[in-house]
């Protein structure tokens, strides 16, 4: 059977590298008579070109994955020990912290790991901003990346009330609070989303069948169908090339080198950076200062005593910020909303007739700096009470980061750009 | 634990002024003398985990003057002992308090409808205190108790004013008054009056030295911040041998890389 990799030119033989021979008997030919292992091998690692000019930006694809596995692994071994309940949740959480042998290590895994995926999800969305990789053809790819990062989200919030600890519940009640903004139904919608006429012991419960059942497949099915879009357009790189315009003689693109063995030898070596930090927060700084586990979390869920100030995780404060930001409570919301939701258009907003960062012009590359700078000073401020002159750069950065996306299908169309190179920049180590 | 950037930022001000002329500096050494507890804000716990004796001290004093109101739910008497390397005879015999096996929790004998009739609310577990409140919170409370006529219990504390707890610890670090100064404050609708703490004056001595009941309340704090992980010493110790191996492990991996990265020109 012709094999046919994401170039269309055919793939080497199947086995590991062309030199590899296919085997006619024995375990191996048994096997793939009945199971297309060595096919997918060949059009999904050997056969796969992919532009080899990448930089360490393009770690954080590769990397998002094996935070999904360390999730998936240390959540499954939470699930045996922990008990959802308002009575047994954060007693469960304590019992694993000190009587489950490496209980404390499963769960500062699995802690640290939720902040570890925003960072390295945001610093892979930040590449596609970076180098248009959002641009035609890989719309799909984008928007079912988008929809990982919004699954991802709602996983982390539901995860994050488990605990039940009082940050979890005076989180959770802010946050299903905003669904009551949604004129007419909103009321009754959160009433609906909670179980019960505030957060309680229903919620709680169904947020934990979520967090362990639902989401984890909705995710798994999206990171499956972003990696199949990804895979039928090929990978963008940082000069914003069709590497595939680009064939040699033996019908690969020139500036193309096969996945494997190149990208996952090299992968392995970010996996390896990247467990060195994570494992430094687990075992010397796991709470990062309140950033990662917050100290109200370690009292239990208490109606009665508000926290001094409740501010959601990390990875939501640019968000809160800018909810926060507007005095109309369903304005924010509509605000808050419209600001994870403009991402979604990116495809469409940018207008330039070139993809990467690189051969943009000073406009593009100002309203970049910017945005770059609202995100995190937002997220700052988000972690601040709203009060006083935080409110007031609050609102002067939500303002910069719509114009971003407002902005766009103009400063990138009128802007002068720079010629791109026919062949992608690189330079052999 | 939250860093208060607008607190750091006046403090690393306030450092950098006092530290322009060694008099100023000198003049804020005298006042701090005249002026004891004045800075009872910064006050920091300094406790050290690793330091075995001084956990297996925050023990004794917190069997002695904490469990009769408070609770550690989540901490086993025999993992107090087995962490503490406590022999379990000298556990039995000095710390378990009578009738209590040494696989139970550590809890009071205190019923907490009673403790909710004498004190207003009952006294909270401490398991988790060190970690929800902080460290630096509890030294700081347990060295802010006043003397106050005002309050049921005759005791105030800075750290958290109006506080259910007497100030148990009275008989060791002695009795001290507060002394507030009346500050004019521009508040709405114009000037305000707000009493502000200024030092404390000491009434009666303890039986404990300025220095020895300090390092009680570090020895207890040290205690409660065991308590609230029992599991951290073990996990920065284990943690030591898991970052060396990634260490190697990456070196390996960017050797094989940089082998492989030869053919691609």
């Amino acid at each position: 059977m012709a094999v046919k990799t994401a170039t269309g030119a055919p793939a080497p033989l199947p086995g590991a590298g062309a030199a590899a021979s296919p085997a006619k008997t024995g375990f191996r030919a048994w096997l793939n008579k009945r199971l297309p292992v060595d096919e997918f091998i060949a059009s999904q690692l050997t056969g796969y070109y992919a532009p080899k000019n990448f930089n360490l930006w393009y770690f954080f694809g590769s990397l998002a994955l094996l935070v999904l596995v360390v999730q998936l692994v240390s959540g499954m071994f939470l699930t045996m020990f922990y008990k959802p309940g308002e009575h047994t949740s954060f007693d469960s959480v304590e019992y694993i912290m000190r009587e489950v042998d490496y209980g404390w290590l499963i769960r500062y895994l699995h802690s640290t790991g939720a902040s570890a995926f925003f960072v390295v999800v945001y610093l892979h969305m930040y590449r596609a901003l970076l180098y248009g990789s959002y641009r035609r053809p890989r719309e799909l790819l984008w928007l079912f990346g988008m929809l990982v990062y919004l699954a991802l989200m709602a996983e982390a919030f539901m995860g994050y009330v488990l605990p039940w600890g009082n940050m979890s519940f005076w989180g959770a009640q802010v946050i299903v609070n905003l669904f009551s903004a949604i004129p007419g139904v909103g009321p009754a919608l959160v009433i609906w989303i909670r179980g019960d006429y505030g957060i309680a012991d229903a919620t709680l419960t169904r947020f934990f069948a979520l967090h362990v059942a639902v989401l984890p497949l909705a995710l798994l099915l999206l990171v499956m169908l972003h990696l199949v879009a990804l895979r039928q357009t090929g990978s963008n790189n940082p000069d914003g090339i069709e590497i595939k315009e680009k064939l040699g003689a033996d019908g690969k693109p020139l500036d193309g080198i096969s996945f494997h063995p190149y990208y996952t030898v090299k992968d392995v070596v970010g996996v390896g950076v990247f467990f060195v930090l994570f494992a430094i927060v687990v075992f010397f700084v796991p709470t990062l200062g309140g950033l990662f586990l917050e100290a109200p979390n370690f009292e239990p869920a208490n109606p009665l005593s508000t926290p001094e100030h409740i501010a959601p995780a990390w990875y939501f404060t640019p968000y809160y910020a800018i909810l926060r930001a507007v005095p109309d409570k369903g304005l924010g919301a509509l605000l808050l909303l419209l600001s994870v939701a403009a991402y979604l258009f990116l495809p469409w907003l940018d207008r330039s007739p070139v993809k990467s960062i690189r051969y943009k012009g000073w406009m593009s590359r100002t309203a970049l700096t910017l945005f770059t700078v609202s995100f995190v000073a937002l997220g700052y401020l988000g972690l601040q009470p709203a009060e006083g002159l935080y409110v007031v750069l609050a609102r002067i950065f939500a303002l910069i980061y719509f114009l971003f996306f407002i902005g766009m299908p103009f400063y990138t169309r009128f802007e002068k750009v720079k010629p791109v190179p026919e062949r992608v920049t690189y330079h052999a180590h | 634990m939250r860093i208060d950037s607008r607190a750091l930022l006046a403090a690393l001000l306030l450092a950098w002024v006092a530290g322009l002329s060694p008099a100023a500096e000198e003049a804020a050494g005298k006042e701090e003398a005249a002026r004891p507890g004045a800075d009872w804000k910064s006050w920091q716990a300094n406790n050290d985990v690793a330091d075995i004796a001084s956990v297996q001290r925050g023990a004794r004093n917190f069997t002695s003057y904490c469990l009769g109101c408070h609770s550690l739910k989540y901490e086993r008497w025999s993992r107090l002992g087995a962490d503490l390397r406590i022999p379990a005879a000298l556990l039995q015999q000095e710390l378990l308090p009578p009738g209590d096996k040494p696989t139970q929790y550590i809890l009071t004998s205190m019923p907490p409808k009673d403790a909710e009739t004498w004190f207003g609310k009952t006294p909270p577990d401490l398991s988790l205190m060190a970690r929800a409140r902080s460290r630096d919170y509890l030294y700081q409370f347990l060295k802010t108790f006043y003397v106050d006529p005002t309050r049921q219990t005759g005791a105030n504390n800075l750290r958290l004013p109006a506080a259910a707890m007497p100030d148990v610890l009275s008989e060791l670090s002695g009795l001290k008054r507060a002394v507030f100064r009346d500050v004019t404050v521009a508040g709405e609708g114009g000037q305000m009056h707000e009493q502000v703490f200024d030092h404390f004056e000491p009434l009666v001595p303890g039986r404990l030295s300025a220095a020895e009941y300090d390092g009680f309340i570090r020895d207890t704090v040290n205690f409660l911040d065991y308590v609230s992980e029992p599991t951290q010493t073990a996990r920065r110790a284990l943690g030591v041998w898991v970052v060396l191996f990634l260490l190697v492990f990456t070196w390996l991996a960017w050797l094989v890389k940089r082998e492989y990265w030869k053919d691609v020109h």
